[in-house]
């Protein structure tokens, strides 16, 4: 019976629960609970389409959305001594990042790229939360300094995307020096007189809050999003008694003047082109699902002015301005 | 009476019946016990001697929170004069886990910050136990800046378990604070040199250990996360603080193999708090000595070095 009950049956029932759906096509809503239809979900930003959560997204899906056309060119991360400190826990640190490596797909926490968005070019680092907590670490801290250096030589605005536990314990006193060091990357874009947009995204928390994610020109937060140095949960042990609701998330920070914005993921990308064309002197920009940018194309438009027709009809008709010129800031 | 740590119980036994033989004798004038006494003395020593040699990582941690060891505040009377403290961040309040001001080193005009954790039960609340909050780093920059314009080196004195971890500390911009003032350490056209002295936890160490050269005492420690911290994280058991302490290469040892810090300051025979005044005299040597070669160099090259230095942070590898 034991046999029969423990082994038998088992068997059975996971040869037949094959035929269920596949877990990966409904997603439930980490906060209302809905079940949600994964393509749908993807399509909607990983928004939850019933009560507007922000669910994590990826580096690459959210520069898919951002980019014109979902173009855009990775620049190359200089490579960190992997395992410096030959950091052991419960598990060896290597093993850690091999099996955060397979589940990901990615070298590491963060991904920089370069492309247009709404014909401004830019750079774009985005933080991979799913990585490790998106911890700091020497690479993130590479990543940064590539991002601002590639911006610097462009002299393209970079618009950083954070989301991070804090450093990553597991190179020590190193991941603490990524602060002083993505510091040095943030003065250089300063300096160059270049934009720095933060975008704040659940959760961006400790070492990381405290240094370049906070240092941006304009701070834009995802709603709900957490934003803290300690975590509530450190808050609570340490001065004994419960916090108010929503503390410490991104509403709550503007409430406080932390933050200048709090922006639905849908409407990131059109408030990112206003700001960053604004800050940078240029004419507004044209709206709509804007094409990859393609050399010919380029070229075209910058010989023959007003020729150049906006591809989403509905909305460019609306919001285009008068001239729509000036694809590339040179 | 010095407070003894665990570790140290054995030597607390053997001073304690040292003390013990004294006392009796000073009682009763006929009993010699000066060779006995003196016995006990040296093998006091050697066993302090052999206790402090390799202290493990965890034993630093203890040894770097110990409540005797000097503070900042001791450091500032003993080295500095005519000691000018400033306070306040103009926006809100003044933060007394910081302490900061204009004061005279080797007769040089520099401004001094650090944190100070306070010697008794008042003080140490009143200081918070060194745990700044955004006016501490707020009075900080400001600090910073005015030595800037002024051309004043700078010199801080780091020593805080971290951070203060409070409602109203995260609703007035805690990460903001501790993020300016990291850049303002990387900004200032003046030379900036750093000690930690106790404890350098995490980003409230940074905010002021961002400098030109950094000193850390031979018994003090500077982490990412107190062990205990990332005890609870990683091994899921704040008990397991001794293996994190060990995992997290925190001691001023480690930090100058991989490159992070620059110069190691010795400690008197078991620690600075056994001989306080030999411990703070070491530690403005070590000050002198970092400074004067930076006093050499113009704003543009002493901003240029500090970045620099951290851009290429990270390549050296602890081996073994």
């Amino acid at each position: 019976m034991n046999w029969i009950t423990n082994y038998v049956r088992p068997r059975i029932n996971s040869i037949f629960s094959r035929r269920e759906m596949p877990d990966n096509l409904w997603l439930k809503c980490d906060s209302c609970g809905t079940m949600l239809f994964h393509r749908e979900l993807t399509e909607n930003l990983h928004v939850c389409t019933h009560c507007g959560h922000h669910m994590a997204i990826t580096p690459r899906e959210r520069f898919h959305a951002l980019f014109d056309g979902g173009t855009f060119a990775e620049i190359a991360v200089p490579e960190p001594l992997a395992d410096p400190l030959a950091f052991r826990d419960q598990k060896r640190y290597p093993d850690r990042m091999r099996s955060a490596q397979r589940d990901t797909g990615e070298k590491d926490a963060m991904l920089v790229a370069t492309g247009e968005i709404g014909r401004t070019p830019i750079v774009a680092a985005a933080q991979d939360f799913s990585f490790m907590g998106g911890s700091m670490g020497m690479y993130v801290g590479n990543a940064i300094i590539a991002a601002a250096e590639e911006a610097v030589k462009l002299r393209r605005p970079l618009i950083l995307f954070a989301a991070a536990g804090g450093a990553r314990m597991q190179e020590g006193i190193l991941s603490l020096m990524q602060m002083p060091r993505s510091t040095v990357a943030v003065q250089m874009l300063k300096e160059a007189g270049l934009p720095y947009i933060v975008v704040l995204t659940n959760p961006t928390t400790g070492g990381v809050t405290a240094s370049y994610a906070m240092l941006g020109d304009v701070q834009i937060a995802e709603p709900g999003a957490l934003i803290c140095f300690a975590g509530p949960r450190v808050i609570e042990q340490t001065i004994r008694e419960k916090l108010p609701e929503g503390f410490q998330r991104a509403e709550y920070l503007l409430d406080h003047g932390m933050l200048d914005r709090v922006t639905p993921r849908g409407d990131m990308r059109e408030e990112l082109i206003s700001i960053v064309r604004m800050l940078l002197g240029l004419p507004p920009a044209i709206r709509g699902d804007l094409p990859p940018p393609d050399a010919s194309e380029l070229t075209q438009a910058d010989t023959a002015a007003p020729a150049e027709t906006a591809p989403a009809p509905e909305k460019a008709a609306k919001d285009a301005p008068a001239d729509p010129k000036k694809p590339k800031a040179k | 009476m010095t407070q003894y740590l665990d570790f140290e119980k054995p030597l607390a036994e053997i001073e304690g019946k040292a003390e013990e033989l004294r006392a009796l004798a000073r009682n009763s004038a006929e009993m010699d016990v000066g060779d006995e006494a003196a016995a006990l003395d040296t093998k006091a020593a050697t066993l302090l001697d052999d206790l402090y040699k390799n202290l493990t990582p965890w034993r630093k941690c203890q040894v770097a929170r110990h409540p005797e060891r000097p503070h900042c505040r001791d450091y500032i009377d003993a080295l500095f004069q005519e000691f000018t403290p400033l306070a306040g961040d103009r926006n809100f309040a003044d933060d007394m886990a910081v302490m900061g001001g204009l004061a005279r080193f080797n007769d040089q005009p520099v401004m001094v910050i650090g944190h100070e954790k306070g010697n008794d039960t008042k003080s140490r609340i009143e200081r918070n136990f060194g745990m700044a909050r955004p006016e501490g780093y707020r009075k900080a920059i400001r600090l910073m800046e005015m030595a800037g314009r002024f051309g004043l080196p700078v010199i801080t004195i780091v020593d805080t378990p971290g951070a203060y971890p409070g409602k109203g500390a995260e609703e007035r911009g805690q990460s903001e604070a501790i993020a300016r003032s990291t850049e303002t350490c990387l900004r200032i056209p003046v030379p900036l040199v750093s000690v930690v002295v106790g404890e350098g936890g995490s980003g409230g160490a940074v905010a002021f250990a961002t400098a030109n050269k950094v000193a850390m005492l031979e018994h003090s420690v500077y982490s990412v996360i107190s062990p205990e911290g990332c005890a609870s994280i990683l091994w899921k058991d704040a008990e397991k603080m001794r293996e994190a302490a060990e995992a997290l290469r925190l001691t001023a040892q480690d930090l100058m193999k991989l490159g992070v810090i620059d110069r190691i300051v010795a400690e008197p025979r078991g620690g600075a708090h056994r001989d306080a005044p030999a411990a703070i005299a070491s530690v403005g040597k070590a000050l002198e000595a970092m400074l004067e070669p930076l006093m050499a160099l113009d704003g543009p090259a002493l901003v240029a070095e500090r970045r620099k230095k951290y851009l290429t942070m990270g390549n050296q590898r602890l081996t073994a």
